[in-house]
């Protein structure tokens, strides 16, 4: 009797550890190759894209789905790796403090927030930020992805040395986990001894330009970049230089195979895409009934226009459909002084004319050939202040002053809000340059490389199992609500596309993910 | 030791079973080890739950059978374009039973029987993959019934009498498969119901054609558990209007679930002395399982179409009595799965199932034998989908993948007779 319970028992004990076995387990390394590649230390190099950057910033769940660490988590499924790290921020609201002070332009990350009316818009997050980059992470990091790091920045030294951010000489980002103040974030990439790496370097270098409405300068042909500003143009050469170092350290270092992602055109996100060169609707209550009065005004200045010879310059707006933003486009000749005499010619008073000639001395309406940004949605039809002062100065009388100031309608929109066809160009052949240098130095080290053009298909929507992934802003699911960085989704895709490439050139089998399981932009009425 | 089993017995009572679908057929050890068979079986008290028309043909005026298994079940899935990979870590089960016999006289037995013939516990990892349709489910229904038998003839007896169900569900999946609040905690609702009370009934016969031969026939009805005003309890909702977020707080639901009819017609064959052979059939009616809808307090539908439809199962089980004392026991069964291609749902990963089944029973005195048993199920490796999902957006998103699942049931109990 106690002998039959003892091995019943025993059997019971037995039935704990028992689990269901798959005869192709997906964990047990069989089912899955890594080919030719060796995934064992994976090191990813990039900017804010690498880095998880999303919503205007860097936030937990948004590092957490960076197409590195979606990627890692694939390897791991066919490979035994070592553990991918990221330098983990401290919370999900973003934003940077140093020394416990908020620092300037790193604000909290943008939500989708809605008023009473359901109308949406991206707001700032009520969050409290939390990461401070004085708390100095120790490492290493194999996501050495840094937001706002140009090419030829990755090899310098110093850049995450927090003495240095006074001088702008340092990246906050990176000062938060660089090895030491006076290292580079190349050379702690190559300190981790990687097997792998992949590359999405070079964004930043048209970028930065692109973003701020092609307001800095373009240096191609300038080969010393000590002497380029924040928004400027990297030269083609000096990018394709320090690439090609950067990749060469690599493969020294032992990640002898990995990825050099190309550069999708930054026009094609949308941050330029979102806001129509023609967003002024005669249905708009500030804008509709005072479609005459401007029409009437705009018409002596279109005469003087044809007067001078550039009847292409005149102004109008529809009273039927919707009419383009006037904007100020840098590239035309300044004819200020000729409209202010053509105008008193008129019979205009002086200072009323010496104003106009200011104000339209390189005026015009945009075409579809205009780009406008995303930030100038919130600046369009609105009454610049700045402007109003400035007018004042000069003694119009304040409604005046105001009348004249309405961004778009009565003042020109400046240069940082529109990209014009001169600057689209700058930034098109740049990247152009650009990723001719990322797939010669791909093919001389034998790499894989992404063809930005795979990635590009967002523009016209790719399909998966939940519809349609595209690059429209925020119902598209692939952008984040800053309109240049993605979602988890979006990263997802880019994932995938990354191991296609690699499967192909090393004979894996790595698996991709399902890009449906991956989140899009983050609602929340929680707002600053 | 009988203290010590009762005890467990009924200390275990709340906990819940293991079924895929949710029928655990593990009401009896002697049945159990004989491939569940027992409808023509005239053997010990657990007549009372497989054909209380047999009660009336028990030699002694009392007897008891009582007993309780303990369920290892687990499933896994995994998805081998992804690499995804997802186990259950379900609790133990612990289906009991509790049947006893009472001889008024040759014609005339009362009994009552309190089995868990439906139940289901599944506990995936939370946010696993699939948690857009279940991150853990917990069924539970206890049966009570008292019997009568009555013997018409020498040859013919019926039986039956009403049943009381006592049930509780408790159901937890995530909104989406994305939705989260800021932090990235996804967004899911529990929904918890206890104490739902219903009413069925069984009926049987028996119909012995020689001394060796017996048939018979068992009916139990079906039972729609009404669960009406249970918790509904939502976390991690964003603070946003989109699609209605920000109506989706804590509230009550309304909603059904089928414990389905089960008719088991079959027979049992006295070979010789030594040799019992018995066959079931069970038919249950699983077809009027349509839908698992939920209806919350503020006005919201969740559907989830489940379209099972009545399946079979054919049992097969031997006894041998060794010695005096000890009878040994043996069993085969193969068990259709309700569940239909493109509803395959991991609430409920049930494919076919074999089951393989042993046991004996050792007579301690005279009047107490125990009774173990042991049974191990079979699945088949199966490619599967749940194609009725539609998400937020009204996309229709299946979700499928690979699922294997075992389960080893060892069970002891006791049988009293008086």
């Amino acid at each position: 009797m106690k002998n039959y319970i003892k091995y019943i028992g025993i059997l019971a004990l037995g039935m704990v550890a028992c689990e269901p076995e798959f005869e192709n387990p997906v964990d047990s390394g069989d089912l899955y190759t890594n080919g030719e590649a060796d995934f064992s230390n994976y090191v990813a190099l990039g900017n804010s894209l690498t880095a998880g950057y999303a919503d205007g910033t860097i936030y937990l769940t948004g590092q957490l789905n960076s197409y590195p660490n979606i990627l890692a988590q694939q390897f791991a499924v066919v490979q035994e790796t070592q553990e991918f790290t990221q330098p983990l921020v401290a919370n999900n609201a973003g934003g940077l403090l140093m020394d416990g002070v908020q620092l300037p332009g790193y604000n909290t990350r943008l939500v989708l927030a809605f008023d009473a009316e359901g109308n949406a818009a991206p707001k700032y997050y009520a969050g409290t930020i939390e990461t401070d980059i004085s708390n100095i992470l120790t490492g290493p990091f194999s996501n050495m992805g840094v937001a706002g790091v140009k090419s030829y920045e990755m090899l310098a030294e110093g850049y995450g040395n927090i003495a240095g951010m006074q001088a702008e000489m340092a990246n906050p980002w990176f000062v938060r986990f660089a090895s030491s103040p006076n290292t580079s974030v190349l050379a702690d990439a190559v300190a981790q001894n990687p097997t792998f790496f992949t590359s999405w370097i070079g964004s930043n270098d048209v970028w930065l330009y692109a973003g701020s409405g092609g307001t800095g300068t373009d240096h191609t042909g300038n080969m010393d970049p000590t002497t380029y500003g924040r928004n400027d143009i990297t030269d083609p050469t000096v990018f394709a230089g320090a690439y090609a170092q950067i990749v060469n350290s690599m493969v020294q270092a032992g990640a002898e195979e990995g990825v050099l992602i190309g550069l999708p055109s930054v026009t094609s996100i949308p941050f330029f895409t979102t806001v129509p060169y023609a967003p002024l609707s005669p249905a708009n209550p500030n804008f509709g009934p005072m479609i005459q009065t401007l029409n009437t005004t705009y018409s002596q200045l279109n005469q003087a226009f044809a007067f001078l010879g550039v009847p292409e310059r005149s102004i109008s707006f529809s009273e039927t459909g919707a009419s383009a933003v006037v904007i100020k486009d840098e590239s035309l000749a300044d004819i200020s002084q000729q409209l202010t005499q053509v105008l008193m010619g008129g019979g205009m008073d002086q200072g009323t004319a010496t104003i106009y000639g200011m104000q339209y001395g390189q005026a015009r309406q945009a075409t579809p050939q205009d780009l406008l940004l995303l930030t100038s949605s919130s600046v369009i039809g609105q009454v610049n202040m700045t402007r109003v002062q400035e007018l004042m100065a000069f003694g119009v009388p304040q409604e005046l002053a105001g009348q004249l100031s309405v961004n778009g309608v009565t003042y020109p929109m400046e240069d940082q809000h529109v990209l014009i066809p001169e600057e689209i160009q700058n930034i098109s052949e740049a990247t152009t340059a650009y990723n001719q240098a990322i797939k010669q130095i791909a093919e001389a080290n034998d790499l894989v490389f992404i063809d930005p053009t795979v990635l590009m298909a967002l523009t016209q929507g790719v399909p998966f199992d939940g519809g349609v992934l595209s690059s429209t802003f925020v119902l598209g699911g692939a952008f984040s609500l800053d309109g240049a960085h993605m979602t988890p989704r979006g990263y997802a895709f880019v994932a995938n596309k990354i191991i296609e490439g690699i499967n192909s050139k090393y004979n894996a089998t790595v698996p991709k993910v399902n890009i449906g399981n991956y989140n899009t932009i983050t609602p929340s009425n929680n707002v600053q | 030791m009988r203290k010590i089993l009762f005890l467990a017995v009924f200390a275990l009572a709340s906990a819940v079973t293991y079924a895929g679908g949710y029928r655990v057929g593990v009401q009896g050890q002697r049945a159990l080890a004989m491939g569940h068979t027992g409808v023509a079986v005239v053997n010990s008290a657990e007549l009372g739950f497989f054909n209380p028309s047999g009660l009336v043909y028990l030699e002694n005026q009392l007897t008891i059978s009582a007993g309780v298994s303990a369920v290892f079940a687990e499933v896994a899935w995994q998805n081998e374009t992804t690499g995804a990979v997802a186990r259950t870590d379900n609790p133990v089960g612990t289906p009991f039973y509790f049947n006893a016999s009472y001889k008024i006289n040759d014609w005339v037995a009362v009994g009552l029987s309190v089995t868990t013939p439906y139940g289901s516990t599944v506990e995936w990892e939370d946010d696993w993959e699939g948690s857009h349709l279940v991150n853990n489910i917990a069924l539970q229904a206890i049966y009570i019934q008292p019997l009568v038998s009555v013997k018409v003839a020498e040859w013919f007896s019926v039986g039956g009498g009403p049943i009381y169900v006592t049930g509780a569900v408790n159901f937890n999946r995530n909104l989406s498969r994305t939705l989260t609040d800021i932090d990235g905690n996804r967004a899911n609702v529990t929904v918890d119901a206890s104490g739902v009370n219903e009413w069925g009934w069984s009926a049987s016969a028996m119909f012995t054609a020689t001394d060796d031969l017996r048939i018979g026939v068992n009916y139990r009805s079906e039972i729609i558990m009404n669960a009406e005003g249970g918790e509904a309890d939502f976390e991690n909702v964003p603070n946003t209007p989109v699609n209605g977020l920000d109506q989706l707080t804590d509230t009550t639901f309304d909603a059904q679930l089928p414990l389905p009819a089960e008719l088991t017609v079959g027979l049992s064959y006295q070979f010789n002395e030594k040799w019992l052979l018995a066959f079931d059939f069970n038919r249950t009616f699983w077809s009027v399982y349509e839908s698992l809808d939920i209806t919350f307090g503020n006005g919201r539908v969740s559907s989830n179409p489940r379209a099972y439809e009545d399946s079979n199962t054919w049992r097969f089980g031997a006894q041998y009595t060794a010695t005096d004392k000890l009878t040994l026991r043996a069993g085969y069964y193969l068990d259709e799965s309700p569940v239909q291609p493109g509803y395959f749902a991991p609430e409920t990963p049930r494919n076919d199932s074999m089951g393989f089944t042993a046991g004996l029973s050792l007579e301690v005195t005279s009047r107490l034998a125990i009774d173990a048993s042991f049974a191990y199920i079979r699945f088949d490796e199966v490619d599967a989908s749940y194609d009725q999902y539609v998400d937020e957006n009204g996309q229709n998103v299946p979700f499928g993948g690979t699922y294997k699942s075992v389960a080893f049931i060892p069970g002891l109990g006791v049988t009293y007779k008086l």
